[in-house]
């Protein structure tokens, strides 16, 4: 039994184990709106699109947030300008635009080897987070979140119909760059848990896996922020034990919790949809039946 | 009370000014050029062209979503994001344009009609609770508040949004093809509800491809082919010639005349026109005004 307390006896697991939860319940929240407009794959984009900002930070010696905020958001505008001036799909241009970046990440970093560890920025390291990384994401973690509980029913609007949203007297413009923009902040902060590749997960499983649970925005939020908190945290403290990247665990969970409501979600699951259908087999079967001389 | 067209807390009367206004698109093509009209409180008014005429254009630039290249867009007096400001302007989108899988319920949706009231928060207060309610009964959908949708029926999906706008007391109202894959029933209760929101002084635009039933409902009609081809009072714009001009030859053309129709010496003949909705009929010169109102039903005549 005390085997199992170990980790908290660690400063280093126990901080590891509330970033990772503050920063799941993070990307959580945003992953409700994300995966709603088919903008996923915005996620991995940003994901990527941050490493030469993060590579170039270390090399300037700047707070590595400040590096990945500023090329996420070009990124952001790269791909929207690619798109306004080019008749190329959604897809292409965001393929295009990412890897691009993420390729200059590599390049920065393999010209650089001292400058920062490649692995620790595409697979993260919760770990071995310093003081200083660990403040950055606290605060970005706390602001973002803070933003969004008093922003979410506007976003919600935005999200759901913006033609409404701006006879309401919304700005759907500003909401979206607001809501790209706490998402760049969102994954630079998991970037340090997961790493550049995961950060996908975290930003569409928890809410993918809240859309099959329920039909009510409001409660897709919690359940969301709830997958997203407690895969985090217990994820964290798993890798201690399995001696494994917490970033792996992490997203692993979310997905065995994922599977879970794929099969077993009362509505919209996989098993529901079977016994619907056979129940309306016997139905039919029944009234043949009945209506047989 | 659920809106009146004179809004005494605000003061403002409905009304839509377009002036020469042109609208380009980023990638060249003039979407809409130079169109002008103007409508005033207590309208209902039917905006008919084909496909690509500048109809959504047209509700675009009205909702501010693009900026015209030249022109002026006045609602009631201000700015079309002034007026939005002041939820002067209600939408009820397509139903293409929903994306009936999001998870909200019915009452969620009729409630957003209020987020334009509500505070920073956007917490609703006793008032918004009681417009929800008053709009869902009025469109007979307060038995479906607790569905999610995607659940709802097209002519219930309609309703639900027709709510929303009522709930927001927009004095204007814009409907993006409400008529499209709703049944007779609720095109006819849709109908009743916009004649009962014309008495009280609202203004309502409204898309139709249902050229037949436009001179049902509409007093007023802008006829549109990339600009404004005619606008004005239906009995006196709504004519053959203009729907002629609007439509140029894609519209369906029947006419029967001499012979197959009369055995007397009438020169007179019917002549239909469908843009594969319910079509418009003209008998002689002047439109069989005398028919029965829903003889064209279908989709194909």
């Amino acid at each position: 039994m005390s085997e199992l307390l170990v980790p908290f006896a660690y400063d280093y697991m126990v901080k590891a184990m509330w970033v990772s939860a503050l920063v799941g319940g993070t990307c959580a929240f945003l992953s409700a709106f994300l995966m709603l407009k088919g903008w996923s794959l915005m996620g991995d984009a940003l994901g990527h699109s941050i490493v030469p900002g993060v590579a170039g930070a270390y090399l300037l010696k700047l707070p590595y947030a400040a590096g990945a905020f500023l090329t996420g958001l070009l990124a952001a505008l790269g791909m929207a300008f690619v798109r306004s001036q080019t008749r190329l799909r959604e897809d292409a241009v965001i393929g295009l635009v990412f890897t691009s970046f993420f390729a200059a990440g590599l390049l920065i970093v393999s010209i650089n080897p001292t400058s920062v560890n490649v692995q620790s920025i595409v697979l993260g390291n919760i770990l071995g987070i310093s003081d200083e990384d660990a403040n950055q994401v606290v605060i970005i973690s706390a602001v973002t979140l803070g933003v969004l509980l008093f922003k979410w029913k506007d976003l919600m609007v935005v999200f759901f119909d913006e033609g409404h949203a701006r006879s309401v007297g919304l700005s759907p413009g500003r909401l979206k760059v607001l809501f790209f923009t706490l998402l760049s902040a969102a994954v630079v902060a998991a970037l340090q848990t997961v790493g550049a590749c995961l950060v996908i997960a975290m930003v569409v499983t928890p809410g993918a896996t809240a859309y099959l649970l329920t039909d009510r925005f409001p409660i897709l939020l919690v359940i969301a922020v709830a997958i997203g908190t407690l895969t985090s945290l217990i994820g964290a403290y798993l890798s201690y034990f399995l001696d494994g990247a917490t970033g792996g665990v992490i997203v692993t969970l979310q997905t065995l919790v994922f599977l879970a409501a794929f099969y077993l979600a009362p509505r919209h699951g996989v098993l529901a949809a079977r016994r619907r259908v056979a129940a309306s087999l016997n139905r039919r079967a029944a009234g043949a039946e009945r209506g047989a001389p | 009370m659920s809106g009146t067209g004179r809004s005494s807390a605000s003061g403002f009367t409905a009304s839509i000014r377009i002036r020469d206004v042109t609208v380009a698109y980023p990638n060249g093509t003039t979407a809409l050029q130079n169109a002008s009209f103007e409508l005033g409180a207590g309208t209902i008014c039917g905006l008919v062209g084909i496909n690509g005429s500048g109809k959504s254009t047209l509700f675009k630039a009205i909702m501010g979503f693009v900026t015209p290249l030249a022109g002026e867009i006045c609602i009631s007096g201000l700015t079309t994001r002034a007026a939005q400001k002041r939820n002067l302007i209600a939408y009820v989108p397509q139903s293409e344009d929903v994306d009936w899988n999001f998870p909200v319920l019915v009452d969620d949706v009729v409630m957003m009609g209020r987020y334009g009231r509500m505070g920073f928060l956007r917490r609703p207060s006793a008032t918004d609770r009681r417009k929800v309610d008053v709009a869902l009964d009025r469109v007979g959908m307060t038995a479906f508040r607790r569905r999610q949708i995607g659940e709802l029926s097209g002519g219930q999906r309609k309703r639900v949004f027709l709510a929303r706008a009522l709930a927001q007391e927009g004095l204007i109202i814009l409907l993006d093809e409400p008529f499209t894959g709703v049944d007779v029933k609720t095109e006819a209760a849709i109908i009743d509800l916009l004649r009962e929101l014309k008495a009280q002084g609202h203004l309502m635009l409204v898309s139709t491809h249902n050229l037949g039933s436009v001179p049902d409902f509409c007093d007023q009609v802008v006829l549109v082919l990339r600009t404004v081809v005619a606008a004005g009072p239906t009995a006196t714009t709504f004519t053959q010639a203009n729907l002629e001009r609007a439509f140029g030859g894609v519209l369906r053309h029947f006419r029967l005349e001499g012979q197959e129709l009369h055995a007397d010496n009438d020169h007179r003949g019917v002549t239909v026109l469908t843009d594969d909705e319910r079509p418009v009929v003209f008998y002689g010169t002047r439109r069989a005004t005398d028919r029965p109102r829903r003889s064209g039903e279908g989709r194909d005549a």
